[in-house]
């Protein structure tokens, strides 16, 4: 894989860093990412990110699960060996709806986390680009995707950043 | 952003940490070799899951036969500690999911142990109804609609043992995953930490790339929020379908609807008292007094206080129930199981339940670590006692009387039980020195707003907003 070079900012704090980003955005650099050791509140919104539409994937899954738990309990007792249990219906809803719950709650929260899984790229062994180790840590991390900023000075980019704010800067390529 | 501690409030960190204070205290848990104490710790567990397994052994080669139970006595400590351990495994629930909808951050320091103990709860759980199969490799076929050679005969689901299947797979499952999922981010931060080879591998390998993205813990925060809306009513249809169990057969004493919210808070009372007998422990010996404070334990004792009141005032509607209904069977019922030959059962249950729990009312008990340590025990000595006597009182004395018989448990019986407190303790063993205790990353979200940490203000914003309305 081709390396690109990123100019990376580390910033001491959560607020710094919100206003950075929004002072960054405003001087027309374009951020490739920041990395923080915690959920920063408000940090998305700085950066443009859209609210994370997961939500709609775990309705449709759950969606999916209500209607395999109903289709599968009609079609084994209804259809396939239909029985009489206790004197009562071959099929009556009320009985089906524990298994029915279980079902749907079980394939939306399945279902949304693999697909979580598989938009951020998450997986077993799956290798890290990590810009800075402490970004786990306690640093703020704001990378800088060099080549797409290609219109603007570097000199220009690290002023930007150090007026912003941030306590150290490097290139790295990754 | 600003900063929002409260005046009026006590920061729930304390010990004046930073970031990388909290990342060390709860890494270093992990990184250093184990202790002469941690590797005792886990023989001992060892030793008695070895004991235990030899019962296990017993029952699956002779049959479960070897156990106490009887014909008129059909469920008897198996299924008592099947729902023990259910709903021991609650409160790790409630804590990660609806105190988190709820937004109570003193769930960040001990979610993440608490959901451990859920996981592992369920597992011992899952031992009982296992075993009771007495053929276990089959017993995919007898819970599951597994295609078979029998038609495909399928299984009954309007049974509420087949709901119970359901329900703890699917709570198992989606525990682990909501579990694994906290995990990971701290599973990166012992990656970066990592000096050897080996470390770096088995953590690169557990923490799947994670690298902290805004945009991943954006969705990290999403899915946090849906997993916990799925599973604060998972969790409540749990035990709500095993108390169904009992609540929709005919058994004088089990026939009543008060059984699944009265289960439900059960569950929590027992859940909050082990995650406290578990807490406090791991508290002291990794030194954890800044993130668990004496604040925590207050904070649960109350939720042991208002569950455990719920219990007391179901076992007094149990006894009027009884009484109002006007049914012999279920009055004999009741008058039986508070005087009958099991009526030490009963007032164990009793004085445990619903006397013990009521000394929190006093600040200094709720506040104090021996008296809360001790309580819990007791609490959880009184839940088990209370799934005994709702069974065991239920069924050995049935409508005939010359059927009636004691229960008497056997050694294979203790030896199963055994055998899940040693698989319990071995997992948590583990989970304590191989995994990060705490929630690292939870844990830093709250430390601006509620720790007592001076440092934290000049590092604040630039310029513009003022931050003296901190507390320090």
């Amino acid at each position: 894989m081709e390396k690109s070079r990123y100019l990376v900012g580390i910033f001491d704090d959560e607020d710094i860093l919100i206003s950075a980003v929004k002072s960054i955005r405003e001087a027309g650099v374009r951020i490739h990412e920041c990395y923080t050791p915690y959920p920063v509140h408000g940090l998305g919104h700085a950066l443009g990110y859209r609210r994370s539409r997961l939500p709609v994937a775990a309705f449709i899954f759950g969606l999916t699960g209500t209607i395999l738990a109903l289709l599968m309990q009609y079609y084994m007792h209804g259809f396939d060996w239909p029985m009489i249990i206790g004197g009562k219906d071959y099929t009556s809803l009320p009985p089906f709806i524990p298994v029915t719950f279980e079902v749907t709650v079980l394939i939306s929260s399945l279902g949304m986390v693999t697909v979580f899984m598989i938009i951020s790229d998450l997986r077993p062994y799956g290798k890290a680009k990590v810009f800075d180790l402490r970004a786990t840590d306690d640093k703020m991390v704001m990378a800088i995707d060099l080549s797409r900023n290609k219109k603007m000075k570097l000199e220009n980019i690290k002023n930007i950043l150090t007026t912003a704010g941030a306590s150290e800067i490097h290139e790295k390529s990754l | 952003m600003e900063v929002t501690t409260s005046p009026v409030r006590d920061p729930l960190i304390t010990g004046r940490k930073t970031l990388h204070d909290i990342t060390h205290d709860i890494s270093y848990q992990v990184e250093r070799k184990p202790t002469v104490s941690w590797l005792l710790a886990l023989a001992t567990s060892l030793g008695v899951l070895a004991i235990g397994l030899y019962a296990v052994w017993r029952t699956v080669w002779d049959g479960i036969g070897m156990w106490g139970n009887n014909k008129t006595v059909g469920w008897a400590w198996d299924i008592t500690n099947f729902v023990w351990w259910v709903g021991i495994g609650h409160a790790g629930t409630l804590i990660s999911a609806i105190l988190l909808l709820f937004r109570q951050r003193w769930r960040n320091s001990i979610n993440r142990a608490a959901e451990a103990m859920t996981i592992f709860a369920v597992i011992c759980a899952a031992m009982f109804p296992i075993l009771h199969t007495g053929r276990p490799w089959l017993a995919l076929y007898w819970m599951f609609p597994l295609p078979n050679v029998f038609g495909s005969l399928w299984i009954d689901f309007n049974s509420p043992l087949v709901w119970d299947v359901f329900a703890i797979s699917t709570y198992f499952t989606v525990s682990l995953v909501f579990w694994y999922i906290g995990l990971i981010p701290d599973f990166a931060t012992i990656r970066d930490r990592a000096k050897g080879i080996v470390s770096r591998t088995i953590y690169g390998a557990l923490s799947f790339g994670w690298t902290g993205g805004a945009k991943t813990w954006e969705r990290y925060e999403s899915i946090s929020l849906i997993l916990a809306g799925l599973a604060t009513p998972l969790v409540l249809s749990v035990h709500t379908i095993v108390s169904f169990d009992f609540a929709t057969s005919v058994i004088p004493g089990w026939h009543t609807t008060i059984f699944p919210p009265y289960f439900v808070a059960g569950a929590i009372f027992s859940g909050f008292a082990m995650v406290l007998t578990l807490m406090l422990i791991t508290r002291r010996v990794y030194r954890l007094e800044d993130y668990i404070t004496i604040q925590h334990i207050e904070l649960m004792n109350i939720v042991i206080i208002v569950t455990g009141s719920i219990v007391g005032v179901a076992y007094l509607t149990e006894l009027f129930m009884a009484w109002y209904s006007g049914v012999e069977y279920e009055q004999y019922a009741f008058l039986n199981r508070a005087t009958g030959p099991y009526w030490w059962a009963y007032a164990t249950m009793m004085t445990c339940n619903v006397v013990s729990p009521q000394l929190f009312w006093f600040k200094k008990i709720r506040t104090s670590i021996v008296a809360t340590f001790v309580l819990s025990i007791v609490v959880n000595i009184g839940m088990w006692f209370e799934r005994f006597v709702i069974i065991v009182t239920s069924l050995h004395r049935d409508y005939l009387p010359s059927s009636w018989v004691m229960f008497y448990p056997t050694l294979y019986d203790v030896g199963v039980y055994m055998f899940t407190f040693g698989l319990f303790f071995t997992l948590f063993f583990l989970f304590a020195k191989f995994f990060p205790v705490i929630n690292m990353a939870e844990v830093k979200t709250i430390l601006k707003s509620t720790s007592d940490n001076p440092a934290k203000h000049h590092k604040t914003e630039v310029g513009e907003k003022d931050v003296a309305t901190q507390k320090i």
